[in-house]
């Protein structure tokens, strides 16, 4: 019938419309806008990175757009540091990934320790299990890698967590002023359990060349061994039956370089008497502004997103033309390796007020 | 049949034009976002590097000094922890910070305005500024006590204005045909702006005191029309990339957007290197960011800076 037939294609027509719209919209979506990158952006970006399986090996010091001077390149080729993140297949995506994009770029190395080998990300694999009590195992094996694959690539050796946050510019400009071939370790310092003390493990420690070498023989000679699940304690007493020294990180104004805990803890935090830290603390604790060096080189407990954070506070938001109170020191034996005239350290730190040098 | 088919065709003809034209639509609306190119939209930048440079010691200090930036912030004894927070941090960077406070509060001094109404607040605050220091500061700044501000990127900002022409920026917002400032990210005003936004005070028809008889306007977009009235536009802040240098949020709101945004470019895409101000902070982030703008940096990387900036006296966070 006509009418029938009219309602037919007057039915068919909208149906048609809807259909095409439709249609046109998956094609388009699909074929216009690219993927968002997902699991497959775990491949180490080729610009920052050369990788040299599993190792990601700097592909360049990151400059800051608008420098002037060269002294954090030169640096970079003269203290090189072989970073090591301690972390686990289930902090990959949600930990690790981040500490790739974030402070590990200014590494001259960096090696991610896991107990299972990830081709893509790209991790090591220790043969251990995952968990607390297996900390000291996947140190021990960590370093005992790092000795064997890598130690001509670098100066000196980091460990540091998949919470840590590390400015790897004041780690050199703190061990500038010490060599390699001293048996020498730096951290935050803790006092109880050894003579000498030692380093926090999750505000991260550094190893002198020697010190790595002296902690590996240890193991081998069976000076040292796998003595309790407490890595930081436990490294610290093979430290000391290897002579290695427990150094002091502090700045030239006595200030605290590595910290255990975050940067807002340490700044607003009032830690009550009866918190275990005040009894740990090698050296004496202060609170407030004075708590932290300006040349910070560690805090701990940072989330992902504190990662980004505390990386954009470092490396880009500044206050223009500001002149800092704190002026640090050329020490001796950087200004050495720089060939620079030494600026000696004071008795006190220098710091500015006014165009007036107050102490 | 064959009548079906065809108009099932041309329906399909029919609806995938449509939405291409819709989908472009779209597309453009979208990919213009802050860099608007329309021409009632004001952007304003920073000063080129070039600009800036060749310049001698004594005449970096002097062109420092002669930028005067005084502050204004707004606060209620609500606010008290913010207030603290921001007596003890940036507000020791302007030339000079007042606090004006809806009424009286026995710990700290203000300049007590009598009032819980906002634009009373903004208008009075103004105008008590401009009677008081119009001959001795230049540009005048207001925040709220949730804001973060660094005055020293604020003056880099203005370098090159000349506060004798109006000027009225911030992080602009569009509402219809106006244009204003967000007071969350802070408002600059400079000294001619102000006395043209006096003497607009004065006229109950274009600026009342009230705001709107039936239909109360956010103290915000009543300070864009009263100036709107004097022939003062608001314009939008940008550094040489195009990226807004005063904030209404928190960096780390604004690191949280990145990750789920851009998570390959979080650092480099989410905020300007030369940021003016940050807003939603609470007294603790204050402080963090305090020892992160003017303490916490990377050794060894140095800039040539057109202007100096001593840290303030009697003061040991900064």
């Amino acid at each position: 019938m006509a009418l029938g037939g009219f309602k037919g294609s007057w039915l068919a027509f909208h149906v048609g419309i809807v259909t095409g719209f439709i249609s046109t919209f998956y094609l388009l979506n699909g074929l216009l806008w690219p993927r968002p990158p997902g699991l497959e952006s775990q491949t180490p970006d080729p610009d920052v990175w050369v990788v040299q399986h599993p190792a990601l090996l700097s592909a360049g010091h990151p400059h800051l757009s608008g420098e002037v001077s060269t002294t954090a390149a030169e640096l970079y080729n003269k203290v090189r540091i072989l970073c090591w993140v301690m972390t686990g297949p289930s902090n990959l995506e949600t930990k690790a990934r981040h500490v790739q994009a974030t402070w590990t770029r200014h590494c001259n190395v960096v090696l991610f320790m896991s107990s299972v080998r990830d081709d893509g990300f790209p991790t090591v694999g220790l043969d251990t299990k995952e968990g607390r009590d297996q900390l000291y195992w996947k140190t021990i094996r960590a370093f005992q890698y790092v000795h064997r694959h890598h130690l001509e690539q670098a100066d000196w050796f980091l460990k540091a967590d998949d919470d840590t946050f590390v400015v790897l510019d004041n780690l050199r400009w703190l061990l500038a002023n010490h060599t390699p071939e001293e048996p020498v370790y730096f951290g935050k310092r803790f006092k109880p359990f050894a003579k000498q003390g030692y380093m926090s493990g999750g505000a991260g420690y550094v190893l002198s060349k020697e010190a790595l070498r002296r902690f590996v023989e240890g193991f081998r000679t069976q000076v040292c061994a796998h003595t309790s699940s407490v890595e930081d304690l436990a490294l610290g007493q093979c430290m000391e039956k290897m002579g290695v020294r427990a150094g002091d990180s502090r700045d030239a104004a006595g200030r605290e370089t590595f910290h255990p805990f975050g940067p807002e803890s340490h700044l607003t935090g009032k830690f009550s008497k009866s918190f275990w830290y005040w009894n740990y603390c090698y050296y004496p604790i202060v609170e407030g502004p004075q708590c932290c060096s300006d040349l910070a080189v560690s805090f701990h407990y940072v989330s992902p997103e504190l990662m980004y954070t505390l990386e954009f506070l470092t490396y880009h938001l500044r206050a223009y033309g500001y002149r800092y109170r704190y002026q640090p020191p050329l020490p001796e034996n950087a200004a050495r390796l720089l060939q620079r005239q030494a600026r000696p350290k004071a008795a006190n730190a220098t710091l500015l007020v006014q165009g007036t040098k107050t102490l | 049949m064959i009548s079906e088919s065809s108009s099932f065709v041309k329906g399909m003809v029919l609806g995938g034009l449509f939405c291409v034209f819709v989908t472009l639509l779209g597309h453009n609306k979208m990919g213009h976002g802050t860099k608007a190119h329309h021409h009632e939209h004001h952007h304003i930048q920073a000063p080129n590097k070039e600009d800036v440079s060749n310049l001698s010691e004594g005449e970096r200090m002097e062109l420092s000094h002669s930028i005067r930036v005084y502050c204004i912030i707004l606060v209620k004894p609500k606010d008290l922890g913010n207030w603290a927070a921001v007596k003890e941090t940036w507000s020791k960077h302007c030339d000079k910070a007042e606090f004006y406070s809806s009424e009286s509060v026995k710990v700290f001094d203000s300049v007590v305005l009598n009032t819980n109404d906002m634009w009373v607040m903004v208008r009075n605050a103004y105008k008590l500024a401009y009677e008081r220091y119009k001959d001795e500061y230049n540009w005048f700044f207001l925040a709220h006590p949730t804001t973060f501000a660094v005055i020293e990127n604020l003056k880099y900002f203005l370098l090159k204005k000349d506060p004798s022409q109006p000027f009225y920026i911030g992080h602009t917002v569009k509402s219809g045909e106006l244009e204003y400032v967000d007071g969350d990210g802070g408002i600059v005003l400079s000294i001619e702006s102000l006395k043209r936004l006096s003497k607009i005070f004065e006229d109950p028809d274009k600026c009342p005191e009230q705001g709107g008889l039936i239909w109360k306007l956010s103290e915000d977009k009543q300070l864009a029309v009263c100036l709107k009235y004097t022939g003062v536009l608001a314009e939008n802040a940008e550094d040489s990339e195009g990226k807004d240098v005063f904030n209404t949020k928190s960096v780390g709101s604004l690191i949280k957007e990145a990750m789920a945004n851009h998570p390959q470019q979080v650092v480099e895409g989410c905020c300007s290197d030369m940021a003016i101000t940050f807003n939603g902070l609470a007294p603790n982030h204050m402080h963090v960011m305090m020892y992160g703008v003017y303490r916490l940096r990377a050794y060894g990387h140095n800039f040539k800076d057109a202007l100096v900036f001593l840290p303030p006296a009697g003061s040991d966070n900064d």
